[in-house]
């Protein structure tokens, strides 16, 4: 079972793979789409190299869920309904949604996805 | 869709290896301003060409019966130029085939030099779309004069 800081240092070294960027810019609370540049693609690939890089199988939209805003009855007004945000949690356990609770825009959504994301994801795959 | 990009396969392995071979000459246009009494293939057209034999592989995966589109090149490199006269052997590996794409990699080499290397991934589109615009009758009619299906 990896330690953190291995499962840290394999989750910055795939970023730094798939989105050619450098290390010191891989943190924790960098988002992956503003902050990294990555783009629709890279939401496949960096799962493939996850699995690549700890061995594990990543269901689609396991990490990535697809078409969650685009249901009419998580959405509203631009915005998740209580509906919407439960389904996302459920969905989505290993993010932390505490900020994006308060005012949840449909477009703040991919900032839930930053590398610190990826790192919980990882660690409730390989039980660290 | 065009295939000037690959002359003729050679092998075809379905889900695991392509080879194919493509030949630079001066009778292509483009190589006498690319550049202007120095030429040498384009290292675009590199990536076109192993884009293409990569592209194969992925379409095989399908039968040719998925519009296969090329979504990200990574790691490409290209430690040697290629020039007029050069014969290019490209191959490509099949690394990963998920419901949502093909992981490929590929290389050239000439003279069995590296002179170009890549990673390269395709998606698909869905089934509601019109028939095939990537895997042609012009692109099949290169596949069976190559003999390889």
């Amino acid at each position: 079972m990896p330690s953190r800081e291995e499962i840290v240092q394999k989750v910055t070294d795939v970023m730094v793979d798939t989105l050619a960027v450098e290390p010191e810019k891989v943190t924790m609370d960098a988002v992956l789409k503003k902050d990294l540049g990555a783009e629709s693609i890279d939401f496949l690939d960096i799962p493939w190299k996850l699995e690549k890089a700890f061995n594990i199988k990543i269901p689609r939209e396991e990490l990535f869920p697809e078409g969650l805003a685009s249901d009419p009855t998580f959405v509203k007004d631009g915005a998740l309904t209580p509906e919407g945000l439960a389904a996302l949690k459920s969905r989505l356990p290993f993010v932390d949604t505490s900020e994006f609770e308060e005012d949840p825009k449909v477009s703040a959504i991919p900032d839930l996805f930053t590398v610190g994301t990826i790192v919980r994801y990882i660690e409730t795959k390989v039980g660290a | 869709m065009r295939w000037f990009h690959v002359d003729r396969f050679e092998i075809l392995e379905k889900n695991k290896y392509a080879r194919a071979v493509k030949c630079a000459t001066l009778g292509e246009d483009h190589l006498h301003d690319h550049f202007p009494g120095y030429p040498v293939v384009p290292s675009a057209l590199n990536i076109e060409s192993m884009a293409q034999t990569a592209g194969v592989l992925a379409g095989y995966t399908y039968d040719f019966k998925k519009n296969v589109i090329l979504a990200k090149v990574e790691k490409a490199e290209f430690p040697q130029m290629v020039r007029p006269g050069d014969k290019m052997v490209i191959e490509a590996w099949m690394d990963e085939i998920k419901p949502e794409g093909c992981w490929t990699h590929a290389k050239i080499t000439v003279d069995g030099k590296l002179a170009a290397s890549a990673s390269i991934i395709f998606v698909h589109l869905e089934d509601a779309l019109p028939e095939s615009f990537v895997f042609t009758e012009n692109f099949m009619d290169l596949l069976r004069t190559s003999g390889v299906i």
